[in-house]
């Protein structure tokens, strides 16, 4: 049978203009850093420079928080329904120039347009518009009569869903009173600045939002700098544990969502080619850039073989390339430190006897790319078992028992998501009870919601974002 | 007869496990002229092992059941309220009271921070509480019994065991309370009570790998910042020390209750 392939289908880029250069959003205009060095951001894809973009310098950083600081009891005193009326418009505005920013959000990030385009711009307008509503119904949430914001709120957001944790930050701080300082990724920082002219749009007081580009140096002025009250981190477990420790004896608040190395469970009676689908939504969507990837598949021993040449066969039709192509499954890796850092640990993986698959994948010249790889014979002690690749790489264990699913799927020191894939709902629930992590998905993987709280257990961090739950991190009490 | 009978005194031990060791180094202190047993980091490391025991049990309990355990424990309290005459009148009665308030917590904390989560798309998707893990708790150093009662109680009414170290130079109703818990159907290893030096027993809990959350309530003031950063090596949950120590006989609200509670969020698919 001759195989029909597929013709390009680029989303154009032309509904995106990307200036040469950007500078710090502070005080509701974009300035030149004072202490910053301009440094470039480039495509993952093609590694064409797309601009240069400052690393905001402790000065840059301390103009942001003093605008934030100014802005705060005007802000904060304002109508609740106000506020909330500024969140619905920017829900509105994230919804007009959703193209736009999907498209940018693909070129800077090198995930797919069609990722980028049904999942990330959606729900990251959806975000704005839940906690829009809740601005002015915080004394209904459970938190007292009157509860109060915290003051500033220093945001650090990660690189793998730059825009979506952008709205995770921003909305229910912004709902709550609370003025913030964001940080985007040093590798992602176009769609927060282009976000920043929707503020503008939106015509959000100055100083209510601003916006600080740069890399590890720039967020760690922001953790360190005294006019801030409550830091929030999305990241690392690593880093996570040095923002904790570097606020250690202050009164500063921290929630920090990190990282996971989640288990997907398959049992025998699960339907298998729906478990398929969720396996490769678990651990190949974003490129496994997700903290809660299904990237430990647990399935049961009665199964395993036809589950993994059904996996298999379903591999080999993933189509990687060109992220902006709308048929394109698995796009760039972020960056090339990223790349590095997968192809170390799945080097380990070889090295300490485990066996990696990848279906016959041809990768792009130039780019930073990496094919979907499964490791089977994997063992619990194995680092590709234990440690958080984030990358498209799947580790594959077997079990016999429930019981035995349980403790293996827990055996982590993380606890952000867990997957269960049975028939039978008396076991999904039995299952949901054990798992030791923060969102349990049943016949589905990678799910997201506004109203949905989301938030791990153990070194997968503190706090929950989304739902009535997300307002506790930016109120007093 | 009865003038001439010796009184006999009783052994201050430490209780972990359900039972009432020795501290494992032979060390003792003198408090109000009786030897009490001055722990070591040994003795935190098996109370550690004897609360992550008691855990999976606990925690698996029904709400209903911790609910009735604990008010059990306010009815032996009650019933020893002579042997707590050291202490101001009217805080046995507060701290029966507070064991009772905590009691009623248990069935109904998940219905008031739970929710179901209106998604959008075809799923079931519902919220809902889960105790943390093995608590680490620096009791209150002023109120012995009703400040501990009021630390101890919130932390394990949701399923959490607890390591608790006493008021150093108080130590002496936290035993007594010890003996009470022992007497209530509290699972042993739920609640481990240590004495000895705050200053001493402090980090080794705060850095204890397989501790999930402290409580620095009856910490020195010197000593946060360096029991913070050591809790952030596998980021136990911390409850800052209030700046002053509190009016225990307030309503506790329900601070203590969240703060060494997980949210988890379960995704059930809808279909036919």
């Amino acid at each position: 049978m001759s195989r029909w392939e597929y013709s390009p289908a680029p989303e154009s880029r032309a509904v995106v203009d990307i200036r040469p250069s950007y500078g710090l959003f502070v005080d509701g205009e974009f300035t030149d850093g004072q202490d910053g060095e301009p440094f470039k951001t480039v495509n993952p894809a093609t590694e064409e420079v797309l601009a240069e973009v400052v690393a905001a310098g402790p000065l840059d950083v301390d103009r942001a928080v003093n605008a934030a600081r100014t802005a705060f009891p005007r802000w904060s005193g304002l109508p609740a329904s106000e506020r909330g009326k500024y969140l619905y418009r920017i829900a509105r505005l994230v919804q007009e120039r959703s193209r736009e920013l999907a498209v940018l959000e693909s070129l800077d990030n090198g995930k797919p347009i069609r990722e980028s385009r049904d999942l990330d711009l959606p729900l990251a307008a959806a975000h704005f518009f839940y906690y829009a509503g809740w601005a002015d119904k915080l004394s209904y949430a459970g938190f007292g009569p009157d509860p109060r914001p915290l003051g500033v709120a220093g945001q650090i957001i990660p690189w793998n869903f730059p825009l979506l944790m952008l709205a995770w930050k921003l909305a229910p701080a912004l709902a709550t009173g609370n003025t913030c300082v964001l940080k985007p990724a040093e590798t992602t920082s176009l769609t927060a600045l282009h976000f920043a002219e929707i503020l503008q749009q939106a015509e959000l007081p100055p100083g209510v939002v601003n916006i600080v580009t740069g890399a590890g140096a720039t967020g760690r002025a922001l953790v360190t700098n005294d006019g801030v009250d409550k830091i929030a981190f999305t990241g690392s477990t690593e880093v996570g544990k040095e923002i904790a420790r570097s606020v250690a004896g202050t009164r500063k608040k921290i929630t920090l969502e990190l990282g996971g190395k989640a288990a997907n469970v398959v049992f025998d009676d699960a339907p298998l080619d729906q478990a398929v689908e969720g396996i490769v939504n678990g651990i190949f969507f974003n490129q496994g850039h997700v903290c809660c990837a299904g990237s430990r598949l647990l399935v049961q021993e009665s199964v395993a073989d036809e589950l993994l040449g059904k996996l298999k066969f379903r591999l080999a039709t993933l189509r990687l390339g060109d992220p902006l192509d709308k048929n394109t499954d698995i796009g760039a890796i972020n960056s090339s430190v990223q790349l590095a850092k997968i192809r170390e640990l799945s080097d380990v993986g070889d090295a300490e006897g485990a066996t990696r698959w990848s279906p016959a994948c041809e990768l792009p010249e130039r780019g930073y790319w990496f094919p979907p790889t499964l490791f089977t014979g994997v063992s619990q002690a194995h680092r590709i078992a234990r440690e958080e690749i984030f990358g498209p790489v799947l580790s594959v264990l077997t079990f016999r028992t429930p019981a035995e699913a349980v403790e293996k799927a827990n055996n982590t020191p993380y606890g952000l998501s867990a997957g269960v894939w049975t028939d039978k709902g008396s076991r999904i629930l039995w299952m949901a009870d054990r798992l030791r992590a923060g969102v349990v998905w049943a016949n589905t993987f990678n799910r997201f919601d506004p109203t949905s709280p989301f938030g791990g257990y153990q070194e997968s961090g503190y706090g929950r974002e989304g739902g009535r739950h997300g307002l506790a991190a930016y109120l007093d009490g | 007869m009865a003038e001439s009978r010796l009184h006999v005194r009783k052994t201050y031990k430490l209780f972990v496990g359900g039972a009432f060791p020795r501290s494992e180094s032979g060390r003792t202190y003198l408090v109000a002229g009786a030897n009490v047993a001055q722990a070591s980091r040994k003795d935190v490391r098996d109370a550690v092992v004897a609360a992550r025991k008691a855990f999976p049990g606990w925690s698996g309990a029904t709400a209903y059941n911790r609910g009735q355990v604990l008010y059990r424990v306010a009815e032996m309290l009650e019933g020893r309220r002579a042997e707590f005459d050291a202490l101001a009148a009217g805080e046995v009665d507060a701290a029966v009271d507070r064991w009772i308030w905590y009691a009623g917590w248990a069935d109904k904390v998940a219905q008031v921070v739970g929710s179901t989560n209106p998604v959008a798309g075809p799923y079931f998707d519902f919220s809902f509480p889960e105790p943390t893990g093995v608590v680490a708790v620096l009791a209150p150093q002023e109120s012995s019994l009703l400040g501990l009662v009021s630390v101890v109680a919130p932390a394990i009414v949701t399923g959490n065991t607890v390591v608790v170290v006493a008021s150093e130079e108080r130590p002496l109703p936290a035993v007594t309370l010890a003996e009470v818990l022992a007497t209530s159907d509290v699972p042993g290893g739920v609640v481990n009570v240590l004495t000895g030096r705050t200053a001493e027993l402090a980090p080794v809990l705060a850095a204890h790998m397989d501790v999930n959350a402290i409580d620095l309530t009856g910490s020195a003031p010197g000593s946060v910042a360096d029991l913070e950063r050591a809790a952030a090596d596998n980021l136990k949950r911390v409850l800052r020390p209030p700046y002053a120590e509190p009016d225990w006989t307030a309503e506790p609200g329900l601070e203590r209750l969240l703060a060494f509670l997980e949210t988890k969020t379960v995704w059930h698919p809808i279909g036919s």
